[in-house]
């Protein structure tokens, strides 16, 4: 079943790279929705709801940690499983990640085959 | 917290964090642009500066880590890791380049034992041209990592303020 997502990252060569390592592990994606930062992301979500959020931590305006703890009073994203894709890997950070209300953890470098074992489960059949 | 000298009485000396800083490049190379780096056969070849890019490490650990290579070896990374054509590479480059030079970068401190998430990384810096010279606070000679990608030099560097 095609899902849609919403890529967080900073830089815009990353998330080509996340949207075709979701791609070729498998994902049907009949949208994809881009954002900069966490603010940008929340704004998107104003108006779109989408099925499946990656997020970056690092990155200006609104880091994602903090994007992940506002998601739980926007309305279109209730529900919504994020998954983190970071250079930060430190146990620190992904129980700070998972306490924010993150589902999935994925540290950069990351190939395809660790993208699909962290963002299948947390969509729950619909893929 | 401990400081960079610290961390280096506790592992040693900064020559011990070669290995972890090639085998952090390596695994870059390897996951994200399915490449495989192999060693210079000429050592005397001297370090490519068409770019440069470069993320700072503060916190327990303080410094530079350096991604240097040749526009045409830049231009090409950045192919291999979009799954481009090397004539379809623009903008993206320096885009590429930093998001390399901060994988490296992260991807080593995650491999120092006792460094934990007291380390945090700068945003990419990325320098295109050769007319430049750079001036840097760390204290020590910079650990140098040469390799070949598809036969061009790529050095990486490591400078600790300590």
């Amino acid at each position: 079943m095609p899902i849609t997502a919403l890529i967080v990252d900073d830089s815009s060569v990353m998330r080509k790279i996340v949207e075709r390592s979701l791609r070729q592990a498998g994902l049907e994606l009949s949208k994809v929705f881009e954002a900069g930062n966490g603010a940008e992301a929340l704004s998107v979500l104003l108006g779109d709801k989408v099925d499946l959020i990656l997020c970056d931590i690092n990155m200006p305006v609104m880091d994602g940690l903090e994007f992940v703890k506002q998601l739980a009073g926007v309305e279109n994203a209730k529900g919504t499983p994020v998954v983190m894709i970071t250079t930060e890997g430190s146990e620190a950070h992904v129980v700070q990640a998972l306490s924010a209300g993150a589902r999935g953890y994925i540290r950069k470098p990351f190939t395809p085959e660790q993208v699909k074992e962290q963002v299948i489960p947390v969509l729950g059949g619909k893929s | 917290m401990s400081s960079s000298k610290e961390l280096l009485a506790a592992g040693g000396t900064q020559e011990g964090w070669a290995p972890l800083l090639e085998l952090a490049l390596r695994e870059v190379f390897e996951l994200m642009l399915g490449s495989q780096l192999t060693l210079p056969t000429n050592a005397a070849e001297e370090m490519p500066k068409e770019v440069t890019a470069m993320v700072g490490l503060a916190g327990k650990l303080c410094g530079l880590v350096g991604v240097h290579c040749s526009g045409k070896c830049a231009a090409l990374m950045t192919s291999k890791m979009l799954g481009v054509p090397l004539d379809k590479v623009g903008a993206d480059m320096s885009d590429a380049l930093g998001e390399i030079s901060n994988m490296v970068a992260g991807n080593f401190k995650n491999k120092i034992s006792g460094l934990g998430d007291g380390c945090m990384l700068s945003p990419p810096t990325v320098i295109t041209g050769t007319d430049y010279s750079m001036y840097s606070l760390a204290d020590s000679p910079a650990l140098e990592i040469r390799v070949m990608f598809e036969n061009m030099l790529i050095v990486i560097s490591l400078q600790i303020h300590s």
